[in-house]
């Protein structure tokens, strides 16, 4: 799986080479995570893909854990959730750590999408990465929202039965459709049994996405904050130990985030309401998702139509699939794209601010505000980007990362590993 | 086995005949090559159907209806189970509701609206013209599906005091508050749709009338929904 297709990895000794010869899955390791060639400029924006990594593992374990207290029943599942959080050794730790994970998880998904924004990681040869990309994200959004509806809260269960009523605004079938999704003629046990089967299932999923999504990537190699490809060796440095420590100090200082969390603000990023147990015939007065769904349901609500709503909401995510024949210019990188660059920040303000209006009640200028930014966000997409690759002027780009590095004077110069580190780190005094 | 082979190193094709046809020409002498040869090499050249095409077609499509027959089982578990079925109807007692007072009942997991409307409320909702309403069916499960939304369609001639609804916002599901909202009959909090004092949508992004589910007076005290 390595960019430049041939292995460097030699069999030491008589097993090793038994096993190579037979299911050569020492190499695949070998040659995708220690030999394989990163560019040398990558900047800590490019370390989200191994957090996210870590954070899909955590989820699982976690995950795996709490499924062994957990009662998916829906007159026993709250007070199971009370159970894990005091009867059970650690149990609170476990499903803080699990449910603040979500929420870090998002935080990590949205660097990482933003990143690839950013720098063009989207573009050609590139698409199908991304492709893969956004249905890792989607299915990551359908496990999340089935997960929240497992402690069978207020907002678990409103949550549930609005996101379900989504799917009744399809013409002719909606009705039987959201029957169907619930088993029923409301969100009761048979719901929450669902998702509880769905939401063990989807993780491993997501699993296998990945592993197609680092496949994609190492056989295009990465994007690198200059844009540029790389053209010879010395743009390039090894992943094992560059990247390998480079991606774990990040991680460090992620969990440090996560974990102040965890212990001090366990519930900050959830709702109060979902500590009241679900009541089928009383709606908290103010509905809202989890924060990282929040961009999505204030779009769902400034259309003022049901289909409308619910066609612009997963439209969002859709123009993610398209937007790599979107975006008409050449040039990857926004650092060489003026115009770009400054609509990039304003796609990003303009989606913090969506996700500020999706906490608002729907009236009066929260809804007039909500509709301007799911207009601006559309126009982003579908009119400026393939417009701005007509009308832009990049500036002039390096020729190559190296050169981007080290400057002009010393290309081609005796200098080829970054500055400071030695040709064999592992031998260094 | 050198049959196997040419499929895998041939780049022109792995569909059909072609998979058939090329490697004949490569494993003369080769008995089971030939054997191939002979039986497929007519069809190959020419483009006439064969026998052997109408068996490929019938077994990929017997393969397909199978395929789909046992999917069924797996889709249709997931729709309302007997027991959830067998939950059609409940009796309630409206006796104790006094004028322009309101009760919820749960039926099949959602509650129902039953309210005692005061002349007021009545009036109202005969007042307003049908143009005016964004749904403009009557969305009454006792009446035909084409009854225009009279306040009259929405509840039982005689006793018109009366009107029972599914409480359920017909947008996104939520349950919509009593005697709120700009037309004084139900508001939902969620997304902001208005119902006036038949029930009926008036504002906001909801798309039908509250629904108003099977039921009969049984006496002058009691109703049976569904």
């Amino acid at each position: 799986m390595s960019a430049d297709g041939h292995s460097t990895y030699t069999p030491n000794t008589a097993f090793e080479r038994w096993l190579d010869a037979r299911l050569p899955l020492p190499r695949l390791m070998y040659d995708s995570f220690v030999s394989y060639p990163v560019p040398r400029n990558l900047n800590y924006t490019y370390t989200f893909g191994g957090i996210l990594m870590i954070m899909l593992v955590a989820q699982l374990i976690t995950g795996i854990v709490l499924a062994m207290h957990y009662t998916a029943h829906s007159d026993m599942a709250f007070a199971s959730v009370e159970h894990i959080m005091r009867d059970v050794n650690y149990g609170w730790l476990l499903r803080y750590m699990h449910a603040v994970g979500g929420s870090m998880f998002f935080v990590a998904v949205y660097i990482h999408i933003f990143r690839g924004l950013y720098y063009g990681s989207y573009k050609e040869p590139r698409e199908v990465l991304w492709i893969l990309g956004v249905i890792i994200f989607l299915l990551m959004m359908a496990t999340s929202f089935m997960g929240y509806v497992l402690p069978r809260g207020q907002m678990s269960f409103w949550g549930a039965t609005v996101i379900t009523n989504l799917f009744s605004a399809i013409p002719l079938v909606g009705e039987a459709v959201v029957t169907w999704l619930w088993g029923g003629y409301s969100v009761d046990n048979p719901t929450l049994n669902r998702f509880y089967s769905l939401h063990y299932l989807l993780p491993f999923m997501i699993f296998g996405v990945v592993i197609l999504h680092v496949w994609a990537l190492h056989v295009t190699g990465q994007t690198n904050p200059t844009g540029v490809s790389v053209k010879s060796k010395q743009d390039t440095v090894p992943f094992t130990p560059y990247a390998t420590v480079k991606d774990t100090f990040a991680l460090i200082l992620f969990l440090i985030v996560f974990a102040y969390f965890v212990f001090y603000h366990p519930n900050y990023l959830g709702h109060p309401d979902n500590y009241t147990q679900a009541d089928p015939l009383k709606t908290p007065p103010h509905i809202v998702p989890e924060w990282y769904f929040l961009p999505y349901y204030a779009i769902l609500r400034a259309v003022p139509s049901k289909l409308g709503g619910v066609i612009a909401m997963f439209g969002s995510i859709a123009v993610l699939f398209i937007l790599p024949w979107l975006d008409t210019s050449k040039v990857r990188s926004a650092v060489y794209r003026p115009l770009y660059k400054q609509f990039f920040w304003v796609l990003v303000i303009v989606c913090i601010l969506l996700g500020w209006l999706g906490s608002k009640p729907p009236e009066g200028g929260y809804v007039i505000a909500a509709r301007i930014c799911t207009a601006y966000y559309f126009f982003h997409f579908l009119v400026l980007l393939p417009l701005l690759g007509w009308f832009e002027t990049p500036t002039p780009r390096p020729a190559s990362i190296t050169e981007a590095v080290l400057g002009k004077a010393e290309k081609g110069g005796s200098v080829t590993q970054p500055a400071g580190a030695a040709a064999s780190p592992e031998t260094k005094a | 086995m050198p049959v196997a082979l040419p499929m895998v190193s041939d780049h022109k094709a792995i569909t059909g005949r072609m998979v058939f046809a090329e490697p004949a020409q490569r494993l003369v002498g080769d008995v089971r090559g030939q054997a191939l040869t002979d039986s497929t090499a007519n069809h190959a050249s020419g483009g006439e159907h064969t026998r052997r095409d109408f068996l490929y077609i019938a077994t990929g499509a017997f393969g397909a209806v199978g395929a789909a027959a046992v999917a069924w089982p797996f889709i249709d578990q997931m729709n309302p189970d007997a027991s959830a079925r067998a939950l059609a109807s409940v009796d309630v007692d409206i006796s104790s509701i006094a004028e322009g007072q309101s009760i919820k009942v749960k039926w099949r997991g959602k509650p129902v609206f039953i309210r005692y409307r005061t002349q007021e409320e009545m009036d109202e909702a005969k007042s307003v013209p049908l143009a005016e309403l964004k749904d403009p069916d009557a969305r009454n499960a006792n009446l035909p599906a084409d009854a225009p939304a009279t306040d009259e369609n929405r509840t039982v001639e005689g006793r018109e005091q009366w009107i029972i609804m599914v409480g359920v916002c017909t947008h996104f599901g939520c349950i919509p508050l009593g005697q709120q909202g700009d037309f004084g009959g139900w508001f939902c909090p969620c997304h902001g749709s208005h119902y006036d004092t038949a029930g009926r949508i008036r504002k906001g992004p909801a798309p039908e009338n509250l629904a108003i589910p099977e039921f009969s007076f049984l006496d002058d005290n009691t109703i049976r929904i569904g």
